[in-house]
């Protein structure tokens, strides 16, 4: 499943999606950064209610798929801006962290 | 013998809010050298851990990427006040850091471990009131 499949198929909102074709395996739930640096695969979707600039470089250093923010939380416009530049996918899902990943574990393996 | 190749950064300790840029850069240029993804993520990931403590509990210090033969090796040196106990240090959730900090997602007390897990050796050196200095490598 492609970044933008799961996007249309969650009816997430794209706050921005630089890399739309990006393929998604797993998924990782957490707001401490090293928990998720630890823990976290390549190529996972990343399920988090953190919105200041460090998620964008924690994601893109880990190599995640996209980053989920959940609980309706919206990015900082500097994390906003570095996610384009550093072509990290963010997107945003009104519904509460559990429910989010319910939806997501439907649709990924 | 060739020359390593090598790459080196000030990393400032005033903003913790944006701090990475170091571990970014040397992301994007071992992606240029055409490694692998998986080298790639192991550096980038234990650099960025590293490079954020400095940031953190040490007001900045200095980053060295030396890209070798056989590995890439990440130095990372500081003149903040050390760390007392190393042992207690690398166990997972020991952490020093203040709540703002937390605030932002960091001091869980996982960044020492993950850059032991993520290198092939880890060394660190460490006077209290002096610095810290650390280095890692990644093989191939
Ligand atoms: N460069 C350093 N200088 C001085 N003390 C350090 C340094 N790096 C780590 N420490 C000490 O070691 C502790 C553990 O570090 P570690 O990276 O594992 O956790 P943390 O930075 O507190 O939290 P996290 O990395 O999970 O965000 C720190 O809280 C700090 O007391
Ligand atoms: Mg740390």
């Amino acid at each position: 499943m492609t970044v933008k499949e799961l996007t249309e198929k969650m009816g997430l909102k794209a706050a921005c999606m630089p890399v739309p074709e990006r393929e998604i395996s797993g998924a990782y739930i957490g707001d401490l950064l090293s928990w998720v640096m630890g823990r976290a695969g390549a190529d996972c979707a990343w399920i988090t209610i953190m919105s200041n600039l460090n998620i964008v470089a924690v994601a893109s250093l880990a190599d995640v798929a996209c980053v989920i923010l959940a609980e309706g939380v919206t990015p900082d416009g500097a994390a906003l801006d570095a996610a384009r530049e550093r072509g990290v996918n963010l997107l945003l899902s009104e519904a509460a962290t559990y429910e989010t990943a319910i939806a997501l574990s439907h649709l990924i393996k | 013998m060739s020359e390593s190749l090598r790459f080196t950064f000030d990393v400032d300790g005033g903003d913790f809010t944006s701090a990475g840029h170091a571990s970014v850069q040397v992301k994007k240029n071992l992606r240029q050298l055409g490694l692998s993804p998986e080298v790639i993520r192991r550096v980038s990931i234990a650099m960025y851990e590293g490079e954020i403590n400095m940031v953190i509990h040490a007001g900045g210090g200095h980053a060295e990427v030396l890209v070798h033969e056989d590995c890439v090796e990440i130095i990372l040196d500081d003149k903040g006040p050390g760390i007392a106990d190393i042992e207690q240090a690398m166990q997972e959730g020991f952490s020093t850091a203040p709540d703002q900090i937390r605030s932002l997602g960091f001091g869980a007390g996982m960044g020492l471990p993950n850059m032991k897990r993520y290198t092939d050796s880890m060394e660190i050196f460490s006077t209290v009131g002096v610095g810290t200095k650390i280095v890692m490598k990644v093989n191939y």
